[in-house]
């Protein structure tokens, strides 16, 4: 097993105990992982495997059937993009590509090299009535255009070089 | 007037729509506003800020009403920053703002529909059981619970004919009656809120809007079928509903409407949430239940049917969220009122969501039958910009296209399936002739192949054929007997695959062959996109007798295709333009064409 | 009980039995891939898809339990039609090099192939490409060539109880793999090689030995362990070049990993064919031996004969037993027959066994008798 270390271990025991207390499942568990790391570490599904007696396959299996899970480091900031079929009528994969092309994302991946941005598609996010709708951050935007999302994007740039 | 005032509501929309265009902002100034301007002082415990569930025209939120006595007014399109004046000139100097409020097409929204789901949306605040209760929540819980006996609760929903608003259309009585029969020592009701559809969001707003709807529909369910533990399987990409549901469990256990015992009687039932994980295919019923056991979400063959053996082997009654929503509805007001809305074999209302390039998008509640042009024309107010209305997509990647000539149809179960589409869940894409039928279809693909759980062949290799053979089409690669193929393939594999998701994802495939095969042949034999979509059939070109030289497009165009001087017409090198359309959305004059 | 017709065949079978069981039970034959008679059903190849009189859609047999009065029909026009068109699907994402595959001949999917007689592809597309890259040296893993049956996952789950595979991904990338697709670490039972239908697993120890059609069998019992699987040796050109297992066994066609892969040393030049009689002291240098690694025994090899042959001397079995006799009974002179004590070997039968602790009670005269196991 990989090693990890006090405070990671600290953090995954935090996990385990919800999970034990909490009636849980893989997903639920996996779901408090990413919750807790922003993404899922190989390490710690090593670590959960052991503690629970779970074949590592079964974590990875469902792992890499639901989109929701990553098993890389995202960026700083999260740009997702509907693509339901509202959106996509109004235009949604133009954004998406000025956007890729906007943050130089290569083909097949879906993160800035310096991890500043993650830009995603995700299926309807049910805000079809203001479509094209993008989430930066949490928020939902409705009624997006190229040039108002590269303005939000800009904002964003700038204010992370503040820090 | 000092006694109007004291009857002052606002009713803030909090739907998807309302929060994502700054609902909450909206609350915060009025209540700031409020506050500064002393009114709370004035009118004491009178004015109430309510938090509301979706109020249906999400096109103009965020909407608010503002009830002054007996006197609504309702604004549209407000932005935090209009609140003062409406805070000033309405509530303090009694004197609406006329020039936000909305118009007569408001109503006409609202003209045609018949709200049963939705029909306590304004009234109930999504967060406090107590508003819910207020106008007859958990009545049918109390009287089913102490007056009738789970088979009379059955026969109830059997008699008002009301079926399965997830897609299937299988009548829930009869799916409860089979459920209640089973013996075991345990049984499950779970409430598949894994609204997946690209372009459906009634599940979302029906939970977001009302959610103890939805968990007294569980309670009964479970009373009926002699389940004694529900879940509700909901989709992580909805917070707010999660969030919503989290509270309104939590208050339906404080008032023992969830727990041991309930309201007294020997009756036990508790709710559990489980969120999904980004998987489509897991709104299929045995896909949903491996999910829940924390397994990947791959279906299984039927039968067994989960009603004999579901979660964990034991009997299972899986309802999609409208479904459960409609019963408190049906014991309190009786399976006679239910059933007389709708057609003889599709009973009730059906909640859609209405998108697309229709004036008036947003979530909409219509007796089954109605005309599929009323929706269109009369609720959703004709075709945006003046276009011509070309079809409309129901049922999302399961369903198919009607086309415009077909808009006298009824829609119900029956009608929509005779022409090649479905109810389904409820989604109701307007599309209008800038959109290209091969397009959609292959947009459709692209989502059902991406979904498509790998387990049968017909589902994982063939949606993934039909998608290349669409792809070459689009493309202007199309071979002589494509559409053939298409339709050959896409029958086989409506035959043969294991689930839901394969059997229908042809579907938006042959509904647009059958109605738009001229559109095919366009692409396959002309190489031409009639509706002017398809990237690699089309190019961008500008009419130099509307250019002005603004050098707007020049600005926007990523791959700098463009070129001229100030005030002369530009050009478009069509070797470096990557047809990414930003030069003819940005134009003003339009002079750029696209051919 | 229930009783149904299958092809206008009547047959009575238990409840729960699959229409696929029933079929086979009536000797009427549906093709299946994803099927094991031992394995849980999985419905996932669609092959085996019948029709059943009052149902719409074609189901599969092998996941439909049967019911009374059921009528089905396993081979209609229009089920054929729709087997070759799932066929069809399936060798569209599969290499075509039948040819260099180890499968050949063995091939489930190639034996439908030729029998739908799919020559051209109207589905030619994209195929899915996989690096091979496993380190191991006994399961040649080629993804390409897997139909996502599932087989190898159910087996390793269901009866090996190991779980060291699992798909991974969903739809057309669905891949098949070992936990962050790591190179395999498991068992190395054999079992997923066993039940492939296809050749993407086969046995690296047995790769371009020889095709199925040119193997001789011959049955025997496993020397490995008391349990005694049956083994059917796998002979070509007098060498064993695979070892499998008959699936009406009392191991029901199971073998553990020595069983599978460890039948080299019939061959091995360094096996002791005739008894040998020290004939020089011991010596230390040699005590390490057993635990040397293989490699560096090999480079030893010709240096260990030479001096093997300056210890030993090769004896014939009469010449050694009696020798070993001899030693017997002067060290129970001389010290007492407790003085002697004897491990048996798991690797010995049950026959084996009792004989041996008879000689020793009863020859010997000791109780001394034990298992290896235990040490």
């Amino acid at each position: 097993m990989l090693e990890v270390s006090p405070e990671v271990e600290k953090k995954l025991d935090g996990v385990l105990q919800k999970h034990i207390t909490d009636e849980g499942n893989i997903i639920s568990l996996l779901q408090d992982m990413q919750e807790a790391f922003g993404y899922i570490p190989e390490k710690a599904v090593g670590w959960f495997s052991k503690k629970l007696d779970i074949p590592e396959s079964r974590f990875y299996g469902v792992i890499t059937f639901y989109s929701q899970f990553h098993t890389h480091p995202r960026g700083r900031n999260l740009i997702t993009a509907c693509c339901g079929t509202a959106c996509h009528v109004k235009g949604s994969e133009r954004l998406i590509n000025s956007l890729r092309r906007e943050l130089n994302i290569v083909e097949e991946e879906d993160t800035t090299d310096d991890r500043k941005f993650t830009v995603e598609k995700v299926a309807c996010i049910g805000t079809c009535s203001m479509a094209p709708a993008v989430i930066i951050n949490k928020k939902i935007y409705g009624n997006m255009t190229a040039d108002k999302l590269m303005k939000m994007v800009k904002t964003l740039e700038g204010k992370k070089n503040e820090d | 007037m000092k006694t109007e005032k004291n009857d002052i509501k606002i009713k803030v929309c909090m739907g998807p729509g309302g929060i994502a265009t700054g609902g909450a902002d909206v609350i915060k100034v009025f209540k700031d506003d409020l506050a500064s301007a002393n009114i709370k002082a004035k009118i004491g415990k009178g004015c109430s800020l309510h938090k509301v569930g979706c109020f249906g025209l999400c096109a103009r939120d965020v909407l608010v009403d503002v009830i002054v006595g007996k006197n609504k007014t309702t604004y549209q399109y407000v932005k935090p920053d209009m609140v003062p004046r409406i805070v000033k000139e309405h509530l303090i100097e009694n004197n609406p703002v006329s020039e936000w409020t909305v118009g007569d097409d408001y109503y006409s929204f609202y003209n045609k529909q018949i709200k049963v789901v939705l029909s306590e949306f304004s009234e109930v605040d999504p967060e406090d059981i107590d508003t819910y209760t207020a106008v007859g929540g958990y009545e049918a819980t109390k009287k089913v619970l102490t007056k009738f006996t789970p088979e009379k609760t059955i026969a109830i929903i059997k008699k008002s004919g009301i079926r399965g608003r997830g897609g299937a259309g299988f009548p829930t009585g009869v799916k409860w009656e089979i459920c209640r029969k089973v013996e075991s020592d345990q049984k499950f009701i779970i409430c598949n809120a894994d609204e997946g559809d690209p372009g459906a969001f009634m599940d979302r707003a029906v939970i977001e809007g009302n959610p103890h709807s939805v968990i007294e529909g569980m309670i009964i369910g479970a009373y009926a079928i002699g389940a004694t533990k529900g879940y509700v399987y909901v989709r992580a990409e909805y917070p707010l509903a999660v969030e919503r549901l989290t509270i309104a469990i939590k208050q339906a256990r404080g008032k023992n409407l969830l727990g041991e015992n309930i309201l007294g009687t020997k009756f036990n039932f508790d709710v559990r949430l489980k969120l999904g994980a980004g998987a489509f295919v897991c709104g299929e019923e045995t896909a949903l239940i491996a999910s829940i056991e924390g397994q990947r979400g791959m279906p299984r063959a039927k039968p067994p049917f989960p009603v004999h053996s579901g979660l964990w082997g034991k009997p299972t009654v899986i309802n999609n969220v409208e479904t459960l929503a409609n019963v408190p509805y049906i014991i309190r007001k009786g399976a006679d009122w239910f059933s007389s809305f709708g057609t003889e074999k599709s009973k009730g209302t059906k909640v859609f969501a209405l998108t697309g390039k229709v004036k008036n998008t947003g979530l909409i509640e219509v007796p089954m039958g109605i005309l599929l042009r009323e929706i269109i024309y009369d609720i959703g107010g004709g075709i945006e910009g003046g276009k011509a209305f070309k079809a409309v997509q129901t049922g999302g990647p399961s369903g198919g296209c009607i086309p415009a000539e077909l808009v006298d149809i009824n829609v119900d179960y029956e009608s929509l399936a005779k022409v090649g589409s479905i109810v389904g869940s409820g989604g109701m894409v307007v599309l209008d002739d800038t959109d290209c039928m091969v397009s959609i279809a292959k947009f459709f693909l692209e989502f059902t192949q991406a979904e498509s759980c790998g387990k049968c062949v017909p589902c994982r290799v063939g949606t993934k054929r039909l998608l290349e053979i669409l792809d070459r089409i689009t493309a202007g690669k199309g071979r002589e007997g494509d559409i053939e193929l298409l339709e050959d393939l896409g029958n086989d594999i409506k035959l043969s695959s294991l689930c839901g998701l394969g059997q229908t994802a042809p579907n938006p495939i042959l509904s647009t062959i059958k109605y738009f095969r001229h559109e095919y042949e366009a692409h396959i034999k002309e190489q031409k996109c009639p509706a002017k979509v398809c990237k690699d059939l089309i190019e961008y070109g500008i009419l130099e007798e509307f250019c002005k030289g603004c050098g707007a497009c020049l600005r926007v165009c990523p791959s700098k295709a463009i070129t001229g001087e100030k005030k002369k017409p530009h050009i478009i090198s069509v070797d470096v333009c990557i047809k990414c359309g930003a030069c003819f959305d940005v134009c003003k004059f339009k002079a750029v064409k696209k051919e | 009980m229930a009783t149904l017709t299958i092809d206008g065949k009547t047959i009575t079978v238990v409840e729960g039995t699959s229409v696929l069981d029933a079929a086979r039970k009536l000797g009427i034959s549906i093709p299946t891939l994803c099927h094991h008679p031992k394995l849980s059903p999985y419905g996932g190849c669609r092959m085996c898809i019948v029709e059943i009189k009052g149902i719409a859609r074609p189901v599969t047999a092998c996941t439909t339990p049967v019911s009374e009065g059921m009528e089905v029909s396993t081979s209609t026009p229009y089920l054929e039609k729709l087997r070759r068109t799932i066929l069809e699907l399936i060798l569209s994402d599969h290499p075509n090099d039948c040819m260099v595959c180890e499968k050949a001949g063995d091939c489930v999917l190639q034996e439908l192939a030729y029998f739908y007689g799919l020559r051209e592809n109207r589905f030619a597309g994209e195929r899915r490409i996989y690096a091979k890259r496993d380190g191991n040296p006994l399961i040649e893993r080629d993804m390409e060539k897997c139909i996502l049956c599932d087989k190898c996952v159910r087996v390793c789950d269901e009866v090996q109880r190991v779980r060291a595979i699992e798909i991974a991904y969903r739809g057309f990338k669905s891949k098949v793999c070992p936990p962050y697709e790591r190179d395999l670490d498991c068992e190395f039972c054999g079992q997923c090689i066993r039940v492939c239908p296809t050749g993407a697993l086969t046995g690296k120890k047995w790769a371009l030995k020889g095709r199925q059609k040119d193997i001789k069998e011959v049955d025997t019992i496993c020397p490995y362990c008391g349990c005694g699987c049956n083994l059917t040796l796998n002979i070509r050109k007098n060498e064993i070049v695979r070892v499998t297992s008959k699936e009406d066994t009392l191991n029901e066609g199971w073998l553990c990993s020595k069983g599978t892969f460890g039948y080299h040393f019939v061959n091995s030049p360094e096996r002791l064919k005739n008894p040998l009689i020290r004939i020089a002291p011991k010596s230390s240098e040699f005590g390490v031996r057993s635990s040397e690694l293989k490699e560096k025994l090999q480079t030893q090899n010709s240096k260990l004969k030479t001096q093997n042959s300056k210890l030993f001397r090769e004896a014939t079995w009469d010449e050694a037993l009696d020798l070993a006799a001899k030693r017997f009974r002067e060290i129970k002179e001389k010290h007492g027959h407790d003085s002697i004590g004897a491990l048996a070997s798991a690797r010995c039968t049950n026959e084996e066994n009792y004989l041996f602790q008879k000689f020793m009670r009863a020859v010997i005269g000791t109780n001394n008798v034990d298992h290896c196991a235990r040490y």
